[in-house]
């Protein structure tokens, strides 16, 4: 009993990164139908310049900060400079840039920050909490990386639905084209859906760091379980990308409790494989009309 | 004043306008007409600056709109409406018209520009929250047109506006817009293939056939001259 509480507690949590590392990917994809494989690898980029910058004893939210800031202009340098270019061309040429880019990333971080493991400070305790004479594998840490990713859909809703700049997005997400007749700066536009996708990256990077050995490739496999959850929601669905990470993290969490931490992988290439099969388009996307 | 001169567009190897001269005077409705192909819509899209020129210019009010991003010949006070109207389904119907307020007006601003809309067309008011797919035909096109209104353009490009649209919605719609012409001394550059209604409210008519022009002049004229009419607009 108490070991389903804690998979399930666990996998909330795990869930919860995966949404916002998730949500990143939707951002880039309405803006650009781009898959962005280089999204952990950016992540994982600021989130060295904040252990970094910890490193020399800076403030530990200023460093949060300043690594959120670093991956705003991080997305929006990359977007002006690798991606934009990239318009009009075949739809491979993404793929292979944004794989560059994961490549790049790592190895640089690698030159630079060094390859091996370290540790990065958690922003709060990470003892689990006590309920009664319970303990849970629950801790504030785990309360602040809820409330961080809430934080953040909220954000993120509160863009869309209520501000003209996310009617600009949406607009320019749906039809680039009509927004562009109608004012729209589509161009910029795109830079600051790269810029806040990678925002949402950085923030996942500093919720994941401090609970796994961290080196430069700690978030290849939040990525891929990411990935896996914008797929289960939906590609273009921000609620897509909220629920798909609850879903993956419950589920590997269970899988990895009950059936092994090695298989939870194989419980991702299994969600995955599901999905494409009976819903290719996600739970919360509409499939697209084709037009004859 | 709109200036097209010696315009010339292709599509790869395909030639879609060759050397295309005529001009629209401020406040008047000007009909562009042909057959399926003949290049009306090359010609509009060009002028928003959705497509590049090859060679000739187009001006309004004397600047020149080749080179120039289709966002800042927006801002010029050009409003074109696409081929198929180009409702954002997934927007709903005051969604869609508060985008076209957006580059133009203060935030106080854009509650009576689009006011001013809804008194002109009813039927968008009524459905101010619907999502746009959910509209029929006619009150697509009437949102196409009340959105290109918003941004208060002072050249309007509208592209096949009777398209799949029964006779009475489409008298209706074209009676407006020369009502809105006249009253407030807007150009309108008219793509039509419903020959006769663009006749019925145009000052001047442009017949294009495979990219060239065949004739520019008075659209009484044109629509007198039956032997014109038969070979190039089918009646």
């Amino acid at each position: 009993m108490s070991l389903f509480v804690n998979l399930t507690l666990n996998g909330i949590t795990n869930g919860m990164i995966f949404a916002a590392v998730a949500l990143g990917l939707v951002f880039i994809w309405r803006a650009t139908h781009i898959v962005n494989f280089g999204q952990g690898s950016m992540a994982m980029f600021t989130t060295y310049l904040a252990v970094t910058l910890l490193d020399r004893h800076l403030n530990y939210w200023l460093a949060f900060a300043a690594a959120l800031v670093a991956g705003l202009v991080m997305g929006a340098v990359i977007e002006t400079i690798l991606i934009r270019p990239l318009a009009g061309k075949p739809a491979l040429n993404p793929v292979i840039v944004t794989l560059g880019l994961f490549i790049l990333l790592e190895g640089m971080a690698g030159s630079i920050f060094g390859i091996g493991s370290r540790s990065f400070p958690p922003a709060f305790s990470q003892a689990g909490l006590t309920f009664g004479h319970t303990k849970v594998a629950f801790s504030h840490f785990d309360v602040f990386i809820l409330i961080a990713v809430v934080a953040l859909m909220l954000g993120t809703l509160a863009l869309f639905r209520a501000t003209s700049l996310g009617l600009r997005m949406r607009a320019a997400a749906f039809a680039p084209e009509v927004a562009r007749l109608l004012g729209v700066r589509v161009g910029r536009i795109l830079t600051l859906g790269w810029a806040l996708a990678a925002v949402a990256g950085s923030l996942a990077g500093l919720l994941v760091a401090p609970t796994v050995s961290f080196s430069p490739n700690f978030m290849d496999l939040v990525l891929v379980y990411a990935f896996t959850a914008a797929v289960l929601g939906g590609l273009d669905s921000p609620v897509g990308a909220l629920v798909g990470g609850l879903v993956t993290g419950l589920a590997l969490s269970y899988v990895g409790g009950y059936l092994g931490s090695s298989l939870e992988p194989l419980g991702a290439l299994a969600i995955l494989m599901v999905v494409l099969s009976a819903r290719p388009e996600g739970l919360f996307s509409r499939p697209a009309p084709r037009r004859v | 004043m709109l200036d097209v001169e010696e315009l010339s567009v292709s599509y790869g190897a395909v030639q879609a306008l060759r050397g295309v001269t005529f001009q629209a005077q401020d406040g008047s409705v000007t009909a562009v007409l042909g057959a399926n192909g003949a290049g009306k819509t090359t010609l509009l899209r060009t002028v928003s600056g959705l497509v590049k020129q090859q060679s000739g210019t187009v001006s309004y009010d004397g600047v020149k709109l080749s080179g120039l991003s289709v966002e800042n010949i927006v801002r010029l006070g050009v409003s074109h409406v696409p081929e198929g109207r180009g409702v954002i389904e997934e927007l709903t119907v005051e969604e869609n018209l508060r985008l076209g307020t957006l580059w133009q007006f203060s935030h106080r601003q854009r509650r009576s520009v689009l006011d001013e809309i809804y008194e002109l067309f009813p039927p968008l008011a009524e459905g101010r929250s619907r999502m746009a797919s959910t509209l029929s035909g006619g009150e697509r096109q009437m949102l196409a047109i009340g959105r290109a209104l918003s941004s208060k353009p002072t050249l309007l490009l509208l592209d096949e506006p009777s398209l799949g649209l029964a006779p009475l919605v489409t008298a209706q719609i074209m009676a407006l817009v020369r009502r809105l012409a006249r009253e407030t001394r807007l150009t309108v550059v008219l793509v039509e293939q419903n020959v006769r209604s663009a006749l019925s409210i145009a000052e001047e008519a442009v017949v294009i056939n495979l990219g060239r022009v065949v004739i520019a002049d008075r659209a009484a004229t044109v629509a007198a001259d039956t032997q014109l009419r038969h070979h190039y607009l089918g009646f």
